[in-house]
């Protein structure tokens, strides 16, 4: 396959009936995103997609730090498959990069060596008496927000442009490395072209930012973060990539990965506090969205009910060029109207007149 | 600023930035001693150091960084050179290294 080819690149994506794999990270740190996600496949899109409690994690953190073994990986994985399969679903939705990048790999590893496959039955069978079918399409969830890209934008209320000049915003957008970097076939563009966000955005009226460092990974890495001494290698590879979009004054960043999202948002929040570094134009951090998200603001979903209050860099900025209507007093009220409380002040969501916008020299 | 203790502080990139590294000092350093530019690499110099062989001294990668503009701790690399003299009948290029050596001191004592 030619480099070039790999522009037009476009996956298998099914149109229908999805058995849904949450993610550990985004049901702690993005809880909303995932109720957004089914909210728009379900009562959006008219979609069929399975929300089964009984499916537990990939395994897929424990598995790159060293720490669940292959086997253990592949079973867990191998039963995640035979639920899907009990719930008559042959498509599986996966909400995470890690999963769906570890799921890829499995599949391909049991391609490619067929007796791991048969370890993998015969240890699921063992352990829980289950069985499975191979699923026949695995899409991560952001394959399949694009994949309907057009019909939500049949159905959107506003366009991603600042409603004041009507200039489309400018956004980067940021593919998690396991979404193609392990098996370019696994992601539309590839891993060279990845199209699958900035697809969304220019569907729905954005700009899509071109920076240096857009390939960049966030950072995340596992061993990186799960050690506390190690952390600094993960904190310096999210500066890297702030300092490299910094100066084309992103409007916001979306992402498709769980990691990413969190740390390109909460690294914001330790480099203002350590460095007194911020990357916004306005002095404050880039707020970081994840495409879920941006899809429901498009479909004039209410931010508050998106759980958008949980990010670290606040998203005032952005409801407000995109002429969103929010009620400030209702951001930390819960669903039943309980305060759930607030954060305290952090240097990367106040502006103050010494503190600008400055690129590290 | 830095009222909280994380436990760990950015990591600083081991990457050569030509772009933001300050190259005046390399510059000044080939103006008045012009064969500094006609080093090959090929790191004779540093095969017959006498210091080299009693220290971990290594005037090829001291002089290859100072030319990109990374000084750090070139002034101090530098004193472990005994002046010696014999990198100096070895260099194919027939740079005056003891020369380059005391230049390096001289320009570069502030970093």
């Amino acid at each position: 396959m030619k480099r070039s080819s790999w522009k037009e690149y476009q996956k298998e994506i099914a149109d229908d009936r999805y058995y849904y794999a949450r993610s550990c990270i985004r049901q702690n740190f993005f809880p909303g995103s995932e109720t957004t996600f089914l909210r728009i496949m379900r009562e959006a899109l008219g979609k069929d997609i399975f929300d089964d409690p009984r499916h537990t994690s990939c395994t897929g953190i424990g598995y790159h730090s060293d720490i669940v073994p292959l086997d253990t990986t592949m079973a867990v994985v191998a039963r995640q498959f035979a639920l899907a399969t009990e719930a008559g679903y042959e498509n599986i939705a996966v909400s995470c990069i890690t999963s769906f990048g570890l799921y890829t790999e499995i599949l391909e590893t049991w391609h490619e060596f067929p007796e791991t496959e048969a370890r993998a039955r015969e240890n699921l069978f063992k352990a829980t008496g289950r069985e499975f079918v191979i699923p026949k399409n695995i899409a991560h969830t952001s394959d399949l927000v694009f994949h309907n890209r057009e019909k939500i934008e049949e159905l959107a209320v506003r366009r991603l442009v600042d409603a004041r000049t009507g200039e489309p915003l400018r956004i980067v957008e940021h593919i998690g490395c396991h979404y193609a970097k392990i098996f370019p076939k696994s992601g539309i563009g590839g891993s060279e072209f990845p199209y699958v966000l900035a697809g969304m955005v220019e569907q729905w009226g954005g700009s899509v930012v071109d920076y240096p460092e857009r390939r960049h990974c966030c950072g995340f890495g596992f061993r990186n973060y799960l050690v506390q001494a190690n952390r600094g290698f993960s904190i310096a590879n999210s500066r890297k990539k702030l300092e490299s979009m910094a100066p084309y004054k992103p409007d916001m960043i979306v992402a498709n990965c769980p990691g990413c999202a969190m740390f390109l948002d909460k690294w914001q929040y330790a480099l203002a506090e350590m460095e007194n570094s911020t990357y916004g134009a306005d002095g404050r951090g880039i707020p970081v969205l994840t495409y879920e998200e941006m899809a429901g603001l498009v479909l004039g979903y209410d931010p508050w009910e998106m759980g958008m209050q949980m990010h670290q860099v606040d998203v005032e900025p952005v409801l407000e060029r995109l002429g969103v209507k929010y009620d400030p007093a209702a951001k930390f009220l819960g669903r039943a109207g309980k305060y759930i409380g607030a954060p305290g002040e952090a240097a990367v969501n106040s502006f103050s007149g010494d503190r600008i916008y400055r690129i590290r020299q | 600023m830095g009222a909280i203790n994380f436990g760990y502080t950015v990591s600083a990139a081991r990457a050569i930035d030509l772009d933001r590294n300050d190259l005046g000092p390399a510059r000044q350093i080939a103006a008045e001693m012009p064969e500094f530019a006609a080093c090959i690499a090929c790191g004779g110099c540093t095969a017959t150091c006498t210091a080299g062989a009693l220290t971990n001294f290594n005037f090829r990668m001291v002089q290859t960084l100072v030319r990109r503009g990374e000084y750090a701790g070139a002034w101090r690399e530098m004193n472990k050179c005994m002046l010696c003299g014999k990198c100096r009948l070895v260099c194919p290029r027939g740079i005056n290294t003891r020369g380059v050596v005391r230049l390096i001191k001289r320009k570069l004592g502030d970093y």
